[in-house]
C-alpha cells in the first residue's frame, strides 16, 4: 500500500509545486519508488520544474476519461528512474476532475508505488479538495505572514473534517509544517512572522524551515527540483524534511540568522 | 462508456459516523411547540436552515400524551429542518414515520439516555458542525480552525486555541484552555449566566446572550492572562482569574 502525501495551503504561489517536486525527488532518491500527481487543471506547471514538459502526451483527465491508460500518462523522471510524473491538463476544464476517477488512479498507483505525492492547487474548491481528501499526510506549505497562516489554519480544518479518513472516522491525517521562503533577517526587521510567531498559531508538527533563496528559482528554471542542487541552502533543506519525514532526525536548521564564516571568525554567536 | 468495461461498483455502501442534532419533544401541544421552535431558530437561523434533526419522543410518550407524528413533522418541516430519524418512538408513531419516509430508531431507550448524559469528547469536528445534544457538555481536545464552527447545547470546552476566523457557540458556558483568536459565543439561547473564561483572550468577538465586544474593544492589555467574561447590568465585563 502506497502512503498519500498532499502538499497543500490554501494560498497559491507559497511553494507547493517546488516542494512537491524537490520531496518526490527526494523520496525517490532515497529508493522509493515515488509518482507526483499535478491537481492544478488549467495552471499546470509541475512539469515545467521537473522538466518534462516537452513529453507530455496525455494528461490525468485524459486517464479519468478512459482516453488514455495510466501507463501511457505516466511519465518517467530523467533524473531518476523510481520517479515518475503524471502531468495536469492545461486545456480542459478543472470539473473534469471527479472524486471517482481520482479514487481510481489513486488506487491504480498505490499498486505500484510506495509514496504518491500529490501536489494541490491553491484555493479551497474541487481540485484541492480533491487533492486532499484521499491523503494519509499532509505537508501544509506556509510562508511566514499572516494570510498565508491564516489560509492554512483554514485548510488544516478542511483536512480534519473533509477527508475520506474523517469521513470513515478513521485515524486522522498526519500534519506537518513546512514553513518557506523563510527570511531570518526580515524576521529580525519585522516584516515577516518568526517560526515562534507561526507555531503559535499553527501549533503543528514542524518538519522543516525553507529559506528563501535563488537557487529555487534558479533550478526551475532549469527544470530540475531544487533538491538536487546539494549546495543550496534550499536543496539542503529539502533533503532535511525528507530525511525527518523518513524518520531520521536531522536539527532544524535555516531559523536563525546565518551564523557564516565572518560571524566564526570574529567571536559572534 | 460501457459500464461492463469498468471495474468500479457503481453504488457502494460505506460505513461512516455523522453527528447530528436531537430534538426532543416533551409536549403534545404543536402550537407551543411550534412557537418555541421558531424562536430557537430565530436566534442562530443560518443555524438551523436546512439542518437535519433526528426528534426524540421519549419525553412526550414518557408522560403519555398522545402526539400525532404526521402533524408534528409537518410542522417541523415548516420551520426549515428536515426530519431524517425518529427514537423512543411507540408503535403508531413508528408507522406514522416508516409512511413518511422517515427512518425508525429501535435502539433500547436506556441506552440512548446513559449515552447522552456523558460529555462527548469529539476530536475531529467538521464544518458548521452541531455537537452534543440536550445539555451535555461538549468537549474538543484538537485545534479549532479557522472557518470551523461548533455548537454546544450545554456548555463547551475547548483543551486547545480557536483559530482566529473560527467561531464557537454554546448555551452554556465555555471554556478556552488556550488562546481564544475567533469568535465565542455564551448563552446564545438568552442565559445570562453563561460566562467564558479563556487562557488568553485575542478574540475577534465575544458574547453572553447576545451582548457583544468586538475585538477593538477588549482591550489588549489583558492579552496573555487568563480572564473571565460575564454579563453585569447588560454590560459584558472582562476580569482576569485571580
Ligand atoms: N524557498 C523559496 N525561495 C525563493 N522563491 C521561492 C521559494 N519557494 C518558491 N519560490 C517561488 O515562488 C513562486 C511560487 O512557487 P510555487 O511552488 O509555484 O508555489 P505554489 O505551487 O504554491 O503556487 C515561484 O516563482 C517559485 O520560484
Ligand atoms: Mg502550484
Amino acid at each position: 500500500m502506497a502512503r498519500i502525501i498532499v502538499v497543500t495551503s490554501g494560498k497559491g504561489g507559497v511553494g507547493k509545486t517546488t516542494t512537491s517536486a524537490a520531496i518526490s525527488m527526494g523520496l525517490a532518491k532515497k529508493g522509493h519508488k515515488t509518482v507526483v500527481i499535478d491537481f492544478d487543471v488549467g495552471l499546470r506547471n509541475l512539469d515545467l520544474i521537473m522538466g518534462c514538459e516537452r513529453r507530455v502526451v496525455y494528461d490525468i483527465i485524459n486517464v479519468i476519461n478512459g482516453e488514455a491508460t495510466l501507463n501511457q500518462a505516466l511519465i518517467k523522471d530523467k533524473n531518476c528512474n523510481l520517479l515518475s510524473i503524471l502531468p495536469a491538463s492545461q486545456t480542459r476544464n478543472k470539473d473534469a476532475l471527479t472524486l471517482e476517477g481520482v479514487e481510481k488512479i489513486l488506487e491504480e498507483l498505490s499498486k505500484d508505488f510506495k509514496y504518491i505525492v500529490c501536489d494541490s492547487p491553491a484555493g479551497i474548491e474541487t481540485g484541492a479538495h480533491l487533492a486532499m481528501y484521499f491523503a494519509d499526510d499532509a505537508f501544509v506549505v506556509t510562508n511566514p505572514e499572516v494570510s498565508s497562516v491564516r489560509d492554512s489554519d483554514r485548510m488544516l480544518g478542511l483536512l480534519s473534517s473533509k477527508s475520506r479518513r474523517a469521513e470513515r472516522g478513521e485515524e486522522p491525517i498526519k500534519e506537518y509544517l513546512l514553513l518557506s521562503r523563510y527570511s531570518p533577517t526580515r524576521v529580525k526587521s519585522g516584516e515577516m512572522l518568526s517560526l515562534d510567531d507561526v507555531q503559535d498559531i499553527l501549533s503543528l508538527h514542524l518538519l522543516g524551515v525553507i529559506p528563501e533563496s535563488k537557487s529555487v528559482l534558479t533550478s526551475s528554471n532549469a527544470g530540475t527540483p531544487v533538491i538536487l542542487d546539494e549546495k543550496s541552502d534550499a536543496g539542503q533543506a529539502y533533503s532535511d524534511i525528507v530525511a525527518r519525514y523518513l524518520g531520521e532526525t536531522r536539527p532544524h536548521r535555516f531559523i536563525d540568522e546565518k551564523s557564516g564564516f565572518f560571524r566564526k571568525l570574529f567571536g559572534g554567536k | 462508456m460501457t459500464i461492463n468495461s469498468h471495474s468500479f461498483p457503481a453504488v457502494e455502501f460505506k460505513s461512516s459516523t455523522f453527528s447530528v442534532p436531537v430534538l426532543s419533544i416533551a409536549s403534545n401541544d404543536l402550537i407551543l411547540i411550534q412557537q418555541l421552535l421558531d424562536e430557537k431558530i430565530k436566534l442562530a437561523p443560518e443555524f438551523f436552515k436546512h439542518s437535519p434533526v433526528v426528534v426524540d419522543l421519549g419525553e412526550v410518550n414518557k408522560k403519555q400524551l398522545a402526539l400525532d407524528f404526521e402533524d408534528l413533522a409537518t410542522v417541523i418541516r415548516k420551520t426549515g429542518l428536515f426530519t431524517i430519524g425518529i427514537r423512543n418512538s411507540n408503535e403508531a408513531q413508528q408507522a406514522q414515520a416508516i409512511s413518511l419516509g422517515i427512518p425508525v430508531n429501535t435502539a433500547p431507550t436506556s441506552d440512548v439516555r446513559v449515552e447522552n448524559r456523558k460529555p462527548k469528547p469529539i476530536t475531529a469536528p467538521a464544518d458548521d458542525e452541531f455537537v452534543g445534544s440536550d445539555s451535555t457538555t461538549v468537549t474538543i481536545t484538537k485545534p479549532i480552525r479557522s472557518g470551523q464552527r461548533i455548537y454546544s447545547f450545554g456548555d463547551l470546552i475547548v483543551l486547545a486555541q480557536v483559530g482566529a476566523g473560527a467561531e464557537i457557540l454554546a448555551e452554556g458556558n465555555i471554556h478556552v484552555y488556550g488562546t481564544l483568536r475567533g469568535r465565542a459565543l455564551a448563552g446564545v439561547q438568552g442565559n445570562t449566566e453563561a460566562r467564558i473564561f479563556c487562557s488568553d483572550l485575542q478574540a475577534e468577538l465575544i458574547s453572553i446572550a447576545g451582548n457583544y465586544k468586538i475585538s477593538d474593544d477588549i482591550h489588549g492589555a489583558i492579552a496573555n492572562t487568563p480572564v473571565q467574561i460575564y454579563l453585569q447590568k447588560n454590560t459584558l465585563v472582562v476580569k482576569p482569574i485571580i
